[in-house]
């Protein structure tokens, strides 16, 4: 017990060694700074998998060890991404707007550089005021605060709503959904002060970097990597103690943890808060990558598509969800993408387009039925030989969680 | 002796279903109750009202010396407050090691903070195989709790309630699945623990209720019907009618 947290959870170790040399390799290939067998295209797409996989392993938390199916997760990510959006646009605006005045006869004063500014940003939703939620855009600092803050205070306040009045189970996933229904609906309105379903765009750009996107790509590429690499330590270090054996209770009998004195609702709601808080982390790290970021991204699918990967990389394990995260959305990336050869029936012909969605709910009833371990527990067959054969076969009280592995982590 | 538990003119019910009735039952520091009495008597639920799970429509619940009302307290709070209590069916986390089951039950603080700080110390590690030694599961500490036979986990969850050194133990059944030498040893645990704290026991078996040698009450329909020695209760012809008669 004494022994140090590395030696008690090897897997972190091993994980950590994986993606540090995962990142090497891309590095080494990219057009950036390497050989250039990787396009740049394809180093962000590797970079935003890279943070859904860290978006991926607060699901894994909060869902595979602390047992609350949050569906509305990817509400967090989406408003991590939102809030360093309006950083970069405001001031690459800024700048673009200072350039081209800074032809005019009469140096402009500092609100005609805000109003020209507004006049860029909202003439597409026909406004041109700054609405209050922008009252920080112009510093870089505040708005990368508000990355976890706005995120952290949603879910705090949703938190304890609902865990206080012992919202659980299908109820608390409906509540999550509805939450992230009505987030994408107010941001789809143009009044909303952010641009309705234009979104926030030209993210990738980031001001006063004059360095190519093949070189921004990479930057990008291993700020995902470092965020994930500490997200996966702290959420390891988390399931791995005292409070480990407390959140894993609460999932598996909360009352029973109840009555030994814990307070449920107060683990619950800082789990769900601190989830929320990594996920907008990763939502800022993703959406400058992606360029784009509009309120159909934070569609009530988008969050149930999370659970999925979690569900198919084997919930309960943190690197489950990352195996997860990182197949299936390359797979969904690669079908949707339109490079998936189309299956010719003769009188039929497979368009992946449109049949990857089938294929991937099929999969997931698949795992669910007959492979609950998800895609984490093929890891199982290689460390049963080194485990002792256990008697009792299924461990818990819900045969659809893992047991064995996630208690050696 | 002082009175550490004090429930006075409790009722419940369940959809018109009067689960308890007018109940009053007190128990002082440190000594040992057997509740006996007929399924659906509401001797769970007579444990549901004192550790706040259930919520009675009237009466009190008094505890301590400070006569601190309990039903205003949550679940968590009446633990900590030293309210331990073993279920009915062995209710210990399955996943989990014997270890991990113990040290989650230690008492400690319990506050988040508190928790992610915790690190066991050597003397916390000692204490749990002390404990482990006691319920006779010094072996199995590594083991997943699920893995342990059905009188074992009953005895795990004895441990775990040892482990949160409550003032008043709450054990429902604890003797149900168990062989005869287990329930010898269970007793033996239990008047052991009766010798410093308040204990009460539900059990339907008279022989051990007759070990536990201690003071009976018995309940019926939600009250109490009779309260004295084993052989006092057990010549009450009320008692005889609705319980041992049958
Ligand atoms: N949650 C509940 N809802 C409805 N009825 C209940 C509930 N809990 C207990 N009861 C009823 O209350 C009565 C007492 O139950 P219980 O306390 O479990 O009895 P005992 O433990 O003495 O066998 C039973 O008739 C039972 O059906
Ligand atoms: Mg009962």
């Amino acid at each position: 017990m004494q022994r140090s947290f590395i030696a008690r959870n090897p897997s972190v170790l091993l994980f950590l060694a994986l993606l540090a040399l995962f990142t090497l390799v891309v590095t080494v290939l990219s057009e950036g700074f390497g050989v250039g067998v990787i396009s740049t295209s394809f180093v962000k797409t590797l970079g935003k998998t890279l943070c859904l996989c860290l978006v991926a392993v607060a699901m894994d938390l909060v869902w595979g060890f602390t047992g609350i199916l949050s569906l509305g997760h990817f509400a967090f990510f989406g408003i991590g991404g939102y809030m360093i959006g309006m950083w970069l646009m405001y001031e690459r605006t800024r700048l673009i707007v200072v350039q081209s005045l800074s032809q005019a006869e009469i140096p402009p004063t500092p609100t005609e550089v805000v109003d020209a500014i507004g006049n860029q940003i909202f003439g597409v939703v026909g406004s041109s005021e700054f609405p209050w939620i922008w009252g920080f855009a112009d510093s870089l600092f505040l708005q990368l605060i508000l990355v976890v803050l706005v995120p952290g205070l949603l879910a705090l306040v949703f938190g304890w709503l609902a865990f206080r009045s012992r919202v659980a189970g299908v109820y608390l996933s409906i509540l999550t959904q509805a939450m992230t229904l009505a987030l994408a609906l107010y941001l789809f309105q143009n009044d909303s002060g952010l641009r309705g379903n234009n979104g926030l765009s030209g993210l990738q750009n980031l001001p006063n970097v004059s360095a190519p996107q093949s070189v921004v790509s990479l930057w990008f590429f291993w700020g995902s990597a470092f965020a994930l690499a500490i997200g996966y330590l702290l959420a390891a270090w988390l399931v791995s103690g005292k409070f480990g054996s407390v959140i894993r209770g609460i999932r598996d009998n909360e009352a029973r943890v109840r009555f030994l004195g814990y307070s449920v609702e107060i683990y619950k709601l800082m789990i769900f808060t601190l989830t929320a808080m990594i996920a907008g982390i990763a939502g800022a790290l993703y959406y400058p990558q992606a360029g784009i970021i509009n309120p159909a991204e934070i569609a009530p699918i988008a969050s149930i598509y999370l659970a999925v990967w979690v569900a198919i990389g084997g919930r309960g394990r943190l690197y489950g969800a990352v195996i997860g995260a990182a197949f299936v959305s390359l797979l969904s990336t690669w079908f949707t993408g339109g490079q998936a050869p189309d299956i010719q029936l003769g009188f039929y012909t497979i368009k992946w387009v449109d049949w990857w969605l089938v294929l991937l709910g099929l999969s997931f009833v698949g795992v669910t039925l007959f492979a609950p371990k998800g895609m984490g527990g093929l890891v199982d067959l290689w460390t049963a030989r080194r485990t002792p054969n256990r008697h009792g076969a299924d461990l818990g009280p819900d045969a659809g969680s893992l047991r064995e592995a996630e208690a050696k982590q | 002796m002082s009175t550490l538990l004090e429930v006075s003119g409790v009722s419940v019910s369940f959809d018109g279903f009067r689960a308890i009735n007018n109940l009053s039952f007190r128990i002082g520091v440190a000594e040992m109750r057997a509740v006996i009495g007929p399924n659906g008597a509401g001797k769970t639920t007579f444990m549901d009202v004192v550790t706040g799970k259930t919520r009675p429509d009237e009466g009190h619940v008094l505890w301590g010396e400070k006569s601190q009302s309990l039903l205003k307290m949550s679940e968590a709070k009446i633990a900590q407050a030293g309210v331990g209590r073993k279920f009915q069916k062995p209710t210990v986390f399955e996943d989990q090691t014997v270890e991990e089951n113990l040290l989650m039950a230690l008492k400690k603080p319990r506050g988040w903070f508190a928790v992610l700080a915790y690190r066991p110390s050597e003397h916390d590690l000692e204490h749990v195989v002390e404990l482990a030694k006691e319920i006779g599961l010094s072996n199995a500490l590594t083991r997943k709790s699920g893995e342990l036979s059905h009188g074992q986990k009953q005895w795990l969850e004895i441990g775990m309630l040892l482990a949160q050194e409550p003032r008043l133990l709450l054990v429902d059944e604890p003797a149900a699945g168990m062989t005869p030498a287990e329930r010898e040893q269970t007793t033996a645990i239990l008047v052991e623990a009766a010798k410093t704290r308040a204990v009460v026991v539900v059990e339907h078996d008279m022989e051990f209720v007759r070990r536990l040698n201690c003071k009976v009450t018995v309940l019926h329909e939600g009250a109490v019907l009779a309260e004295g020695s084993l052989d006092h209760v057990t010549s009450n012809q009320d008692v005889i009618d609705v319980y041992l008669g049958r």
